[in-house]
């Protein structure tokens, strides 16, 4: 049997067997889930080795019919970003089982299994080829999401759950819609067919379909990622999530946005993205700079993270809609980056808030003197996040920018603001948190870290040196799918693109005056 | 010559699932007398006998297809359809009644007859190959209906459920038999077929003014039975005021009878001249999707509730029917099958809640439900996510259908709108599931019962059904793509 079949078969077996555990038992719940997420994450190592060996093409393939009429199939398949993606779920979800162990009291089982449900839908939105699919577990991924922080979420998870529900849902249908339309076109969800009619040209988009439909993706995609300015749903959905829930939604489900953009919205409407790449990048351009000046005076930890993200994420936007294979490959390993290092920031502001019971920054102070290790590893993640060469965010950021400034070079130059200003925001935070007079509470409460949460937050610790330092382990099978999806992003383009003749910068070329022709 | 109108065996044996219903809903009656207060739980299981009798006939009676009786009726596989369809509604809807008509000491004979008599018309209306054989089938259910709405004597709400059900239904089936008399004027004939076929010929030479008022006034009487805009104004009403049970009946089976006709009667009849009513079908399926899906957004009663959303699922069904194709109709036999399971299975929760005097109807009362009975709880998200339209439920492939169907006649519009209303009624579905998982139950509340035998059977046979459509929708979807097609032949 196909691993990857394994691989998202684990977590839903895990949670269609978790409804039979017994109820109100953590312990079991909790030890339950740690086996089945930590076996998904061992078996999905294993799909690492094709797709190393074979960069661009489709990896573990598995393609069966589901639906004769219309024409569905279960189709799924690894490339070098999908892969990574899918690794990111498998390693975050024992994470997030270790760091919800003692914290989740109430409900333990129902936590756990939609933990589980949740892995699933995230894991298959990403290996998904049939668009059908793809839409069945992004919206899958929504339930679980939507219970995890409405039950077990702070004071006002029920509005945060409900909005973050129907922000989704109200993106999503419109991408149904869209979807609909190019299966009556195409006469099928399958998606490499669908790309393979584009490039050799039996189906073609007209100008007048391109747009609405691009639209129709984008919105559903730019709602998630989060682009500003779509993107109220996050503070209040990150503030108001468990630990374990901000993890997985900033650390996963916002890569389902950048993904779904990258993988869909640029090979199927080409002309309509390049068309669009203007406002999209001012967009994420404003996003990137209003972010980070919104998180600078957030008052609470997790909301003053969720609005790193949004600045984070504008750099992926821009990456891939610089159309620039420096830029997109920036942009996939920035979206790996990010969640490696939010999901370590939310991981260690949900301990503090285990120790000192509220996300109020003014509430703490000298931590560092408490918890020393604590505040080792809250310094190595802010540094990663603020993009100190040798760690990962770094590598990522860099790339973006480069990517920017070889197709216009005043993006790069506002862009490159959002680092000056994330360097601000999370040092202050830092110095806030860590430095200072340690208030009573802090002293009595707040402990270092434990042998558990040890062994939670030091794979993630490991992840963003190596990613900073070795790159070259992640990126060749990156820019081999980026090539190919450029590549495919050209297929069906109408105006002229100029090339450069310079031979090593080929891919890089397309010349910004030839986006503005048309 | 006689012999000529003298029907047949065959024609008889389509006429099978009428007349098993109709002698299963005698008996019981004839029997109600001599049965003493506490056995009459025996009606009961004798109406779900004659129940699954019929449901079996209704599958036996496809093996010969055809019309009967002078092509009064026809058994084809849309009939089919829709006789299972109704028949399965019926027997979810008698073994969810058995606790809450003990609970409100009205056990008696004569409501299971009255089930059975609804069942009945719904049959004929679906098989119905004529105009005033629809009418009669039409009438049967109805009337029953309306006794079964005021079936609570005592309780006000009831009464005023009835009456009001009783004198509007009368009203628009009026205008459902005037449109009857005018198509009758113009064509000289009654039958359905015949029907289409003048109306394709060229060499009559038809008014197409007559022909086109005829249509709208048998729309008034058909959007009345389904509660469509802007006829939808007694549906609240009614359901709120009718007993539970009875409210989980009338969402699902007169609504998807009075579907089946609509279809029948403007696919197969009014096929030729669809220019003339595809607008009104369009503007009627907008207007009822924002009037349900945003009047749901503030009812604090879960029946008003489901009202509304029963009506803004009467709107996505319109879409299908403003399609006026056989993917639109093969879409909205299969929304009609999900939304029986999903809407059924809401109603039953409800009415297993309620308590005694149905007073604990409120979303407040549903607080900590996922507590308080997990099970219940759980699969009451089920048919609600199903209802908003979640993947891995019978009502996303339905709405996906129906959507499909629609952006392949080009109706782009539509199709916008109606999605972003779906979006829009995900809020006043998840204030529910708000309610019974992330809301503490009210502390002195009195314990509810446990789940009854046949409130249990009912509720796992619907989610049952609504899972297996929205997982392995290929074979419902297949035999009503077949059966659609033979609509428009």
């Amino acid at each position: 049997m196909n691993l990857l079949n394994i691989v998202l078969a684990l977590p839903a077996a895990g949670f269609l067997i978790g409804l039979l555990l017994p109820k109100g038992n953590a312990g079991v719940a909790r030890t339950f889930a740690l086996i089945v997420s930590l076996v998904t994450f061992i078996a999905s190592l294993g799909l690492l080795a094709p797709v190393m060996a074979n960069h661009a093409a489709m990896q573990w393939v598995t393609d069966v019919p589901w639906i004769a009429s219309p024409n569905i199939h279960y189709h799924v398949g690894l490339d070098g970003i999908s892969v990574w993606l899918v690794i990111l779920t498998t390693l975050l979800t024992p994470i997030c089982v270790l760091l919800s162990w003692n914290y989740i009291r109430q409900r333990p089982k129902e936590f756990y299994i939609f933990l589980l449900l949740l892995e699933f839908g995230l894991a298959g939105v990403f290996c998904a080829l049939d668009l059908f699919l793809f839409y069945v577990f992004w919206e899958v991924s929504l339930v679980p999401m939507y219970f995890l922080i409405g039950i077990w979420g702070y004071d006002r998870r029920i509005y945060a759950a409900v909005k973050f529900f129907i922000y989704t849902m109200t993106g999503s249908v419109l991408m149904l819609a869209a979807m609909i339309y190019i299966y009556g076109r195409a006469g099928t969800f399958d998606y490499p067919a669908i790309v393979g009619m584009l490039n050799s040209g039996s189906l073609r988009f007209g100008s007048a379909e391109q747009l609405p439909l691009f639209l129709a993706f984008f919105l559903a995609f730019a709602i998630k990622v989060p682009l500003f300015p779509l993107h109220t749903w996050l503070p209040d959905a990150h503030g108001e999530a468990p630990t374990a829930g901000s993890i997985m939604l900033a650390a996963v489900m916002l890569k389902m946005g950048c993904y779904g953009l990258i993988r869909f919205c640029l090979p199927l409407f080409p002309n309509a993205a390049r068309q669009s790449g203007n406002w999209i990048i001012t967009l994420a351009i404003i996003g990137i700079i209003y972010g980070a000046l919104v998180a600078m005076v957030q008052p609470n930890m997790k909301r003053l993270v969720a609005y790193s993200s949004v600045s984070h994420l504008g750099f992926v936007v821009l990456g891939i809609f610089s159309f620039s294979q420096q830029g997109a490959d920036g942009a996939v390993y920035q979206m790996l980056n990010h969640g490696i290092s939010t999901g370590a920031l939310f991981a260690l502001v949900g301990l503090l808030h285990e120790r000192g019971h509220t996300l109020e920054i003014k509430h703490y102070g000298g931590v560092a003197t408490a918890a020393p290790w604590l505040a080792v590893a809250f310094m190595i993640t802010s540094l990663a996040s603020i993009g100190l060469p040798s760690l990962n965010n770094f590598v990522g950021e860099f790339l973006v920018l480069q990517g920017a400034a070889l197709s216009y070079f005043p993006w790069a130059v506002w862009a490159a603001i959002g680092v000056i200003l994330s360097a601000v925001y999370m040092l202050w935070f830092y110095q806030r948190l860590f430095f200072g007079k340690m208030p009573e509470a802090v002293k009595t409460h707040v402990y270092d870290l434990k042998a558990r949460e040890w062994l939670a937050i030091v794979p993630l610790i490991v992840m963003m040196v190596w990613m900073g330092t070795a790159a070259q382990t992640f990126l060749p099978s990156i820019t081999a799918v980026n090539a190919r999806i450029l590549e495919q992003s050209k297929a069906n383009v109408e105006f002229q693109v100029k090339l450069r003749n310079e031979p090593n910068r080929a891919e890089a070329s397309v010349e910004p005056e030839s986006i503005h022709v048309r | 010559m006689f012999a000529n109108y003298l029907p047949t065996g065959a024609e008889y044996f389509r006429l099978l699932p009428e007349m098993i219903l109709t002698a299963a809903g005698t008996l019981i009656m004839v029997l109600e007398p001599l049965t003493g207060y506490r056995r009459k739980r025996f009606l009961g299981h004798l109406a779900l006998a004659g129940l699954l009798a019929a449901l079996w006939a209704a599958v036996v009676a496809y093996s010969s297809p055809g019309p009967a009786f002078n092509r009064l009726i026809v058994v084809d596989g849309f009939a089919t359809f829709f006789r299972v369809l109704v028949i399965v509604v019926g027997i979810l809807t008698v073994l969810s009644c058995w606790d809450f008509l003990a609970r409100h000491k009205a056990e008696s004979g004569e409501f299971y007859s009255l089930i059975l008599f609804s069942v009945v018309g719904q049959c004929v209306m679906v098989s119905a190959n004529e105009l005033i054989t629809l009418f009669i089938g039409l009438e049967v259910s109805s009337i029953a209906t309306y006794v079964l709405a005021g079936y609570l004597r005592d309780d006000k709400r009831a009464n005023e459920a009835a009456l009001k059900y009783f004198l509007l239904g009368s009203f628009a089936t009026a205008f459902l038999l005037y449109g009857v008399a005018w198509i009758y004027g113009v064509t000289g004939t009654t039958n359905l077929v015949d029907i289409r076929q003048i109306l394709e010929s060229r060499d009559v030479i038809h008014p197409i003014l007559a022909v086109s008022t005829a249509a709208a006034l048998m729309f008034v009487g058909f959007a009345f039975k389904v509660s469509a805009a802007p006829f939808q104004i007694w549906a609240p009403d009614v359901y709120q005021g009718a007993p539970t049970p009875v409210a989980a009946f009338m969402s699902a089976g007169p609504k998807a009878a009075g579907f089946a006709i609509l279809l029948r009667v403007y696919l197969t009849a009014f096929g030729p001249i669809d220019q003339s009513w595809v607008p009104f079908v369009w503007t009627c399926a907008l207007a009822t999707m924002v009037i349900g899906n945003f009047a749901a957004l503030a009812q604090n009663n879960v029946k008003r509730l489901l009202a509304y959303s029963s009506i803004a699922h009467a709107g996505y069904i319109m879409v299908a029917v403003a399609t006026g194709t056989a993917p639109g109709a093969a879409a909205a036999m299969f929304y009609l099958a999900a939304y029986a399971f999903m809407n059924v299975g809401a109603f039953v929760v409800v009415s297993h809640i309620s308590g005694r005097g149905e007073r604990k109807v409120n979303i407040d009362d549903l607080a900590g439900l996922s507590s308080r009975q997990p099970l219940t709880a759980a699969l009451f998200s089920v048919f609600l996510l199903s209802l908003i339209g979640v993947p891995l439920t019978g009502g996303f492939f339905g709405k996906f259908y129906i959507f499909k169907a629609a952006i392949d006649s080009q109706l782009y519009w539509l199709t916008i709108l109606g999605l972003l209303t779906s979006a829009v009624a995900a809020y006043y579905y998840l204030r529910l599931i708000v309610v019974m998982y992330m809301r503490p139950a009210v502390d002195g509340e009195e314990e509810l019962p446990p789940l009854g035998g046949g409130l249990k059977t009912a509720l796992w046979a619907s989610a049952l059904g609504t899972l297996a459509l929205g997982i392995f929708p290929s074979a419902v979807l297949n035999f009503a793509g077949a059966s659609g097609a033979m609509l428009v032949r």
